[in-house]
């Protein structure tokens, strides 16, 4: 969280209205997904994503659960911004955070208890996750409900945006499948693909595959973005 | 015209454009090339990059001839069609036409996959990057197919290279820039991504895993099984193989690895070349030593019952260690890689020491990976630079302490 104090928007102006969907309003919800993206330029968030990806379906599970979490953390933190003392803000945030993903995990373990067994201890662990608070200190504590809410759902997509590539090929190419669906065929029987003598890569399912993937994907945007490339 | 001076006359044809890496790199890969520098003083030395690399091709050489033969002598042996084992090492059973025959068909394929797909990727890199195509893949591509088993399918060794030179080499900067052995990366993740493939008793003799689908299908055939040394040691099982045979390599392992003779050769031409590093190698086989003494030690001290599943890798003779599994070839052909290993000479030593040592501790610890000298490479490889960085420290402390003795 150190590094994301830079955003920090100087003191409320009165602002002549402007539109919902207005130019800038609509940067905060897609800028987070390609050229700000959470995971690949911010680095952050990346524990989930590793941990989480070797299926599609969790993923998509998780991704939801974040956004939801992100967009409504967000606003509440973006209405109470003005009465939180500084001092204590962190905690404030992290009760916030706690509440909303108890209530995700509550609703998973109600309606669909297999997904939260599988997810086990990563919808609990959404608390810790970086972009949630990095998002509360960097935008929510200096904007309004409005864009914060904005922001909170750009953030949030960017991220399951990119777990859901990496889940893709980390299924497909790992275990042959799509949300469970054999695509490629059968490799017991030796139908489709594995008639051929094509055979699952067992290393895309473990989770160094998964950091070598996130490293791939960041090489292609930053080969095809140049300006995204950090001098250093 | 000669050859020379028209691959000469092509560089330079090409010079500026796109393709001139890879003309480039042909024509150096054939000659020296014409261009001599005009300013300053230079050394002039006949060892660059190419020759240490073709030095090191040499002394793999006869283990890849060994390899060869042995690929169809463990097949021949296996189907029956040899009735007698090899009793010396220049048994007739051995060196026969029927089992060079066998072993080219399954070896050079690999030879040629290996380095046509690792080439291809270094000159695309060398394209697209417009560098120079880089000698850093001769070796490893001699060395891909020497420490796979000989039944690898052919699509999978060509995912793993390029897997190994790309993630493992080019995005770390390309030859002398990246931080783990290329040819280990390779083999790693050949492991991990096709472990059916690549460990158990039916992919060491080519045709076991044809011969099994065959006897599920319902033919009437004995099954081939051809564990290697170490994987028998590692399930309790009973080995039938001789010190002998483990000496001279009639054992079933990967291609290049089972002669433990042929290694040695191979490491005294390196060491006699100067180009691999004796400290290494000597401190390695120091570790796993006294790592095997240690095991001994704590099975005649009765610490561990011989019902335990690590006691027979436990009560293995210290020394049979060096023999078996793919020890001697990792230690020999890939510890000393100049550019994975540690720099300085003390450093070698704490290098080579712990390669040694810790292969023996994977090797007894683990039974489902009882190939440790790959592992311990790769770990030590990461470690390198951290143990060169404490002994230039330490050089440092010890002039800083020196130069204050004086003028003090």
């Amino acid at each position: 969280m150190a590094e994301v104090t830079e955003e920090k928007v100087e003191v409320k102006v009165k602002e002549p209205k402007e539109p919902l969907f207005s130019k800038k309003n609509k940067k905060l919800l897609t800028d987070p997904l390609a050229d700000n993206n959470p995971i690949t330029i911010q680095v952050l968030g990346i524990c989930s994503a590793l941990a989480i990806t070797a299926q599609l379906k969790p993923s998509i599970v998780m991704a939801i659960s974040v956004i939801f979490v992100l967009g409504i953390g967000n606003v509440v933190i973006s209405l109470m911004r003005n009465i939180i003392p500084s001092k204590i803000r962190i905690i404030v945030q992290l009760v916030v955070v706690a509440a909303l993903v108890i209530v995700v995990d509550q609703v998973l373990k109600a309606f669909a208890y297999s997904l939260s067994k599988e997810l086990s201890v990563f919808i609990g662990l959404i608390i810790t996750n970086c972009i949630i608070m990095g998002r509360f200190e960097a935008f929510a504590l200096g904007n309004g409900p409005w864009k914060s809410f904005l922001d909170g759902i750009g953030n949030a997509a960017g991220y399951g945006v990119l777990l859901v590539i990496v889940a893709f090929f980390r299924e497909l190419l790992g275990s042959g499948t799509l949300f469970g669906a054999k695509v490629l065929g059968d490799p017991i029987e030796k139908t489709g693909l594995y008639a051929f003598g094509y055979e699952n890569n067992g290393f895309m399912v473990l989770a160094p595959m998964a950091l070598i993937t996130v490293g791939i994907i960041i090489w292609i945007q930053r080969s095809r973005n140049k300006e995204l490339i950090e001098d250093h | 015209m000669s050859l020379k001076n028209k691959l000469h006359n092509l560089k330079l044809k090409y010079k500026d454009k796109k393709m001139a890496p890879a003309f480039n790199a042909i024509h150096t890969f054939l000659y020296l090339p014409n261009e001599i520098t005009h300013s300053g003083a230079h050394v002039r030395a006949a060892d660059d990059l190419k020759r240490t690399m073709n030095t090191v091709i040499m002394a793999l050489v006869p283990c890849l001839i060994f390899g060869i033969f042995n690929a169809g002598y463990q097949h021949n042996l296996a189907t029956g069609e040899l009735k007698e084992a090899a009793d010396s090492f220049f048994s007739g059973e051995f060196w026969s036409w029927a089992n060079a025959s066998i072993g080219l068909w399954k070896v050079l394929p690999l030879v040629i996959i290996s380095y046509g797909v690792g080439l291809a990727v270094e000159f695309l890199f060398a394209v697209i990057k417009g560098h120079e195509v880089e000698e850093g893949y001769l070796v490893t591509g001699m060395l891909v197919p020497l420490i796979v088993p000989v039944d690898t399918p052919l699509w999978m060794l060509a995912v793993a290279v390029i897997f190994g030179v790309v993630i493992g080499k080019e995005v770390f900067g390309g030859t002398g820039m990246n931080i783990l052995n290329p040819a280990l990366t390779i083999r790693a993740f050949l492991f991990f991504a096709y472990p059916t493939w690549m460990s158990g008793d039916k992919v060491w003799v080519h045709g076991a895993v044809e011969r099994a689908g065959d006897i599920a299908g319902g033919a009437q055939l004995d099954a081939i099984s051809g564990e290697t040394v170490l994987g028998s040691l590692a399930q309790g099982k009973e080995i039938s193989y001789g010190v002998s045979d483990m000496f001279l390599g009639f054992i079933p392992g990967s291609v290049g690895e089972t002669s433990s003779l042929l290694i040695l050769l191979g490491a005294l031409f390196l060491i006699f070349t100067k180009i691999g590093s004796w400290r290494i190698m000597l401190s390695a086989v120091l570790g796993a030593l006294a790592m095997g003494l240690i095991f001994n030690g704590v099975v005649s001290a009765e610490w561990i019952s011989s019902g335990s599943k690590f006691y027979s890798l436990m009560s293995t003779e210290f020394w049979h260690h060096l023999i078996i599994g793919g020890f001697a070839f990792g230690v020999v052909f890939m510890a000393t890689d100049p550019v994975t290993a540690s720099q300085t000479n003390k450093g070698k030593w704490v290098y080579g020491f712990l390669i040694g040592f810790i292969s023996i501790l994977i090797r007894v610890f683990n039974p489902a990976y009882p190939e440790g000298v790959m592992l311990a490479i790769l770990l030590m490889n990461v470690f390198a630079p951290t143990i060169d960085h404490y002994v230039v420290q330490g050089n440092i402390k010890k002039r800083m302490k020196r130069l204050k003795l004086k003028t003090a």
